[in-house]
């Protein structure tokens, strides 16, 4: 199941994008049940890419909430673009998706 | 016989939690971990202060100017999920950086911003206890900043 859920518009010659990453955003800071410290595991750069280009990254810390949401807008897209957005997080770990401009 | 197996399905799931753990704090150990991702800041996410976070990521001083606008609740209940967004007029606009100032380590996000993208942006941060947020915008390779009070009725840090 893709971890990047991402909407984008263009209106004019701005696109409006909003996206929503299934991500535990643990701080590191944090107890379980157990009273287990649960170590860090956060995304660290979430990248957008339009015909490739970067158009706008994210470097985030723990203090980004669990299941992050972002929004931003750039100019230059049209509708029917695709719309690339990377996360990597502490671990390694990685996803990516596309979104197609409506 | 239902709250048994939930029991039980609780309890490997704290196995799964403690072995996801254990690999996470070996990752951890390993540098190439550590810093996993190229040009993130880990000195700038690791600085206690807004102040240390900001030399390390800018090495520059601020002035506050009223051309950022630091949007948000001025009452948040949880402090777990609290929308932020960042807004300025200032021109050529290359980063835009998110700080919660009573949070264990200030720095909580910073943007930056590519060829036709608009200086603004809007997330979630988590913020431990009622702390002041601080939002800081390169323009012209110079920083501006605003801030703005946020009173936190329940800590999202899980402190």
């Amino acid at each position: 199941m893709p971890s990047i859920r991402m909407k984008a518009a263009a209106s004019g010659d701005t696109t409006e994008v909003q996206a929503l990453v299934q991500h535990p955003m643990d701080s590191g800071f944090v107890k379980d049940a157990s009273g287990n410290l649960i170590p860090p595991h956060h995304i660290e750069t979430l990248v957008f890419q339009h015909n490739g280009k970067t158009v706008f990254t994210a470097l985030w810390g723990p203090a980004v909430s669990k299941d992050p949401y972002l929004k931003f807008s750039f100019k230059g897209a049209a509708k029917g673009d695709a719309l690339t957005a990377t996360w990597i997080d502490n671990l390694g770990k990685t996803d990516t998706a596309t979104a197609k401009i409506a | 016989m239902s709250f048994e197996s939930t029991a039980s399905l609780e309890a490997t799931r704290r196995t799964a939690l403690r072995l996801l753990a254990g690999l996470g704090l070996y990752g951890i150990s390993m540098p190439a971990f550590a810093d996993a991702v190229p040009g993130w800041p880990a000195d700038a996410f690791k600085a206690k202060t807004a102040d240390e976070a900001l030399v390390a990521l800018y090495g520059k001083k601020f002035e506050m100017s009223d051309k950022v606008s630091i949007d948000g609740p001025d009452i948040a209940e949880n402090g777990g999920v609290v929308p932020i967004s960042v807004d300025t007029k200032l021109p050529n606009v290359t980063s835009i950086s998110i700080l919660v100032a009573e949070n264990p380590n200030a720095l909580a996000s910073s943007y930056k911003l590519g060829e036709g993208a608009n200086p603004a942006v809007g997330c979630r941060l988590k913020m431990a206890k009622t702390t002041k947020v601080i939002a800081v915008v390169e323009s012209d390779g110079k920083l501006y900043a605003a801030s703005r009070d946020v009173k936190v009725t329940l800590g999202g840090c899980g402190g």
